[in-house]
């Protein structure tokens, strides 16, 4: 259809303006080099075969530390905050152990898990249902580094993922995200009413050479993120020395959070 | 088919009602006029020709976002060899940030609307 | 042919004028929806699909269910249903756009619906679904057409539509299945994730549809003097009888592999909708009217006695029709969210802004079928 139009205003309206508009055309200002404008990414981005995080539950006693990863979180994402709960928008939100992990049916919890509060965020899947429901391609698994990418572009907003994901990990644009806001972060875009989102693994910030935004604000190395193909990095050695869990293993979808005990 | 005649002349209106602003601008002579667009703030050459990014930036700017959203490339290098970063807000806008009186008043003109400000913001010098 | 919708008597007019009315209303309801956004309706971040897609669902049975109508026909030669299969076919034409418009109207960008097939994704079930309706609505629309332009000819159908209306029999099981497939291959929904989801759609499908065309028919003896022979109604009760009863058998296998097995998260959701859970019981009500519905009318359409009365018979086709709708165009897509992922419970209540939208829907398709009808109605009468 926007082919068609477009092609149908060629015809009219630009011929003529292409035409005439080279008398005044633009000219050329002052001598400011070109590679001045837009920032130049990094050119030497984060990258890895897997990326994984792993969350240190011991250190998320301090609800203070998890409220912070997500503040951060959604700062940089412009992830609104609505009054009513019906419309929320989470990339990243603090969940009680027993509804984060509520398939293990969990009857007596050690006092300081009662106290846990556990970060939830897109799982990132190595066998990805929402990737797999998906009816345009927007939304699919990285084949570079397993991140599960969203495309706001062509996303339909039928939401399939969000049925279709386990984790509760994705939200729907009940309406327009702009006036709820609190600051906006102009170089991340917002959303608009209609779209499904998600966390992304800050996929921008890599690509600057910046590790997650949750990351960085967590305290006490709280979340620690890597390649978990590379057995010498940092999510390796944690998973090594301590005993971890994912939610829902037994759903065949291979979450690429892990939590240590 | 008993009633043809019926159809085709349906199809004649239709066709013309659909084609009418085009026979009312060739008839008004609106359309050779050309709105005056302001010159870009920064530099002396756009990311790629004149003629060319006229007619053709928005599929460059598609091209630019699947690069970027896809296959996670954001470096774009210019035939003469500049690179740029693939954005919308931070690499046109930032040389356009007359966007009022470039972008949108050929936009307005061609009463085009990019919805891309449903979600990209733009800058605030630009504004 | 369609210039005979044109002409009618005030009735005739009366009922469009109301639909052309309850359209309207839905319309402007949709602007507001469109402007505004998905907040207008009941859903929320757990309950994600709600009243539009559970009637997109309901829908597409009641499209399949043509064929119940075209198979002993065409291929049981059944000479009784010879009159009314073209009613199956344009209830299916009907159908299959009040589904595409509930789909439109519950997605979050309809104007970006195009991309199904622009970036068309064969690993997604709702690609297929899309596919297999539009090539449903399209095979109904050209056999219901021909059918009928032949028979005001008074000439037999032409040969080429034979194959088609072949090719219309597993096509409309299709449909279905690839519905019911969208549901039970989500292993984050236990309720729905059920080998024996695509049957029981099946059976509530084949006996949903026939008794609307059922009441439809007996509508139109009223108002049009259509005269529908009592045969073909039975024999069309007793496919919509056979059909509950396996329906009403497969409900119970579900029943019974949740609550025997006693597994936590597939009993959880049964027992939101018969009992409640924490408390929260808005659907319970509604599910013990549709399981006594169905019971009262089992009982009435098996007893041969009450089945061959007219009267008996509508009665218990409208009963049977509310049960199966209360099942599958309320209860069935929402359970699956409640409990949502984490085992909390979150209801879902349409608001009314939802239920002037699916009003005007329903009327949009109602409208069709009115429509079509009228013209089938008076190509037989001419010809008759
Ligand atoms: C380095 C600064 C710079 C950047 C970055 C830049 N432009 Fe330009 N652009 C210019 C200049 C200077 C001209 C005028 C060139 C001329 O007149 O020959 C121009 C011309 C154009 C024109 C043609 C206007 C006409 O005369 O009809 C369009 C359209 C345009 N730019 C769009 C874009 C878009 C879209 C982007 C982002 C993809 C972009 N520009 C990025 C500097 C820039
Ligand atoms: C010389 C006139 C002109 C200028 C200047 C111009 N555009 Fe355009 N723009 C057009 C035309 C013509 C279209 C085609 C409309 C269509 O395809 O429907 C268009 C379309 C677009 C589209 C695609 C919209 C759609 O609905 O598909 C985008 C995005 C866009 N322009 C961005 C820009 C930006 C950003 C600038 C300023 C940096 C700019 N344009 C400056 C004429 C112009
Ligand atoms: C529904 C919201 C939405 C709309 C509408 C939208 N975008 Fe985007 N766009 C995004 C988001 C979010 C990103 C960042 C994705 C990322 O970095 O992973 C992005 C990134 C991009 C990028 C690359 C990065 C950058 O900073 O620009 C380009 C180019 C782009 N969009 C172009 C467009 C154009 C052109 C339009 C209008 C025709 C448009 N977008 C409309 C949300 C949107």
């Amino acid at each position: 259809m926007a082919v068609d139009r477009r092609k149908f205003l060629r015809l009219t309206g630009l011929a003529a303006l292409g035409v005439a508009a080279k008398p005044i055309g633009i000219l050329a200002q002052e001598d400011i080099p070109a590679e001045i404008s837009g920032k130049l990414p990094q050119e030497n981005p984060l990258t890895a075969k897997r990326w994984a995080m792993v969350v240190d539950l011991e250190k998320c006693r301090d609800h203070e530390n998890i409220k912070d990863c997500a503040a951060a979180c959604h700062r940089v994402h412009n992830v609104p905050e609505f009054d009513n709960p019906k419309d929320e928008i989470k990339w990243m939100w603090e969940e009680d152990f027993r509804h984060a992990f509520h398939e293990q049916e969990i009857e007596h919890l050690p006092e300081k898990f009662e106290y846990t509060k556990v970060p939830l965020l897109c799982n990132h899947c190595d066998n990805p249902p929402c990737v797999r429901v998906c009816p345009t391609g927007s939304t699919w698994k990285r084949e570079s580094d397993g991140i599960v990418m969203m495309d706001w572009h062509r996303c339909i907003g039928c939401r399939y993922c969000i049925a279709a994901c386990p984790y509760g990990s994705r939200s729907f644009n009940w309406r327009d995200p702009r006036p709820f806001i609190k600051e906006t972060t102009p170089e991340f875009p917002t959303r608009m009413r209609g779209v499904v989102e998600k966390c992304t693994f800050c996929e921008e910030r890599l690509a600057q050479g910046q590790i997650p935004a949750c990351v960085e604000a967590a305290k006490n190395d709280a979340i620690a993120f890597g390649d978990l193909e590379d057995p010498n990095s940092k999510v390796r050695e944690l998973l090594r020395e301590r005993y971890s869990i994912r939610r829902k293993p037994g759903l065949g979808t291979h979450p690429e959070v892990y939590y240590l005990l | 088919m008993y009633d043809a005649g019926k159809v085709i002349v349906g199809l004649v209106i239709f066709l013309a009602l659909l084609t009418f602003p085009t026979w009312y601008n060739v008839a008004t002579g609106k359309a050779t006029y050309v709105p005056e667009l302001e010159k870009a703030v920064k530099g002396d050459q756009c990311v790629a020709d004149t003629e060319y990014m006229r007619a053709e930036h928005m599929d460059l700017l598609n091209e630019w976002r699947d690069k970027v959203v896809r296959d996670g490339e954001r470096i774009h290098t210019a035939p003469d060899g500049t690179k740029y970063n693939m954005s919308l807000t931070m690499t046109c806008l930032d040389c356009h940030s007359n966007k009022a009186n470039f972008c949108d008043k050929c936009h307005d003109y061609l009463s085009v609307d990019p919805y891309c400000y449903d979600c990209h913001i733009i800058p605030e010098v630009t504004k | 042919m369609i210039e005979k919708a044109l002409s009618g008597d005030k009735r005739y007019w009366s009922w469009v004028g109301f639909l052309a009315f309850a359209i309207g209303v839905g319309t402007l309801a949709w602007f507001r929806q469109y402007e505004l956004g998905l907040t207008i309706t009941g859903l929320s971040r757990d309950v994600t699909w709600g009243f539009y897609i559970a009637q997109f669902t309901f829908m597409v049975g009641v499209a399949a269910s043509a064929v119940m109508l075209v198979l002993p026909y065409y291929l049981h030669d059944n000479k009784s249903f010879g009159k009314i299969t073209i009613l199956g076919e344009f209830v299916a034409v009907g159908s299959c756009i009040v589904c595409m418009l509930f789909i439109f109207v519950d997605m979050g960008m309809p104007f970006r619906t195009p991309n199904v097939f622009i970036y068309a994704s064969p690993n997604s079930v709702m690609f297929w679904d899309t596919v297999v309706l539009f090539g449903y609505l399209v095979l109904n629309v050209i056999i219901g057409w021909t059918v009928l332009g032949a028979e005001r000819k008074q000439l037999p159908p032409p040969k080429w539509v034979k194959p088609l209306i072949i090719l219309s029999i597993p096509w409309a099981i299709s449909i279905h299945t690839v519905t019911a497939f969208l549901y039970s291959g989500l292993a984050a929904r236990p309720f729905w994730m059920t080998a024996v989801l695509a049957p029981r759609f099946l059976a509530s499908a084949f006996s949903a549809g026939p008794a609307l065309i059922i009441i439809l028919c007996l509508i139109l003896r009223k108002v049009a003097s259509f005269d529908v022979s009592k045969e073909a109604l039975q024999k069309l009760a007793v496919i919509m009888t056979y059909a509950m009863c396996i329906n009403v058998f497969l409900v119970l296998m579900e029943v019974f592999t949740a609550v025997y097995s006693s597994m936590p998260e597939h009993m959880a959701h049964f027992e939101y909708l018969f009992l409640g859970l924490d408390g929260k019981n808005a659907l319970a009500p509604f599910m013990w009217v549709s399981s006594i519905l169905a019971v009262v009318t089992l009982i009435l359409l098996l007893n041969p006695k009450t089945r061959r009365n007219e009267s008996i018979l509508a009665f218990a086709c409208v009963a049977l029709f509310v049960s199966l709708w209360i099942d599958k165009g309320m209860a069935m897509i929402v359970t699956g969210y409640i409990p949502n992922v984490m085992g909390v419970v979150h209801e879902y209540m349409p608001t009314l802004p939802e239920l002037l939208i699916t009003v005007g829907v329903y009327s949009i398709g109602a409208l069709i079928v009115t429509i079509l009808y009228k013209v089938a109605l008076t190509v037989k009468k001419n010809v008759a």
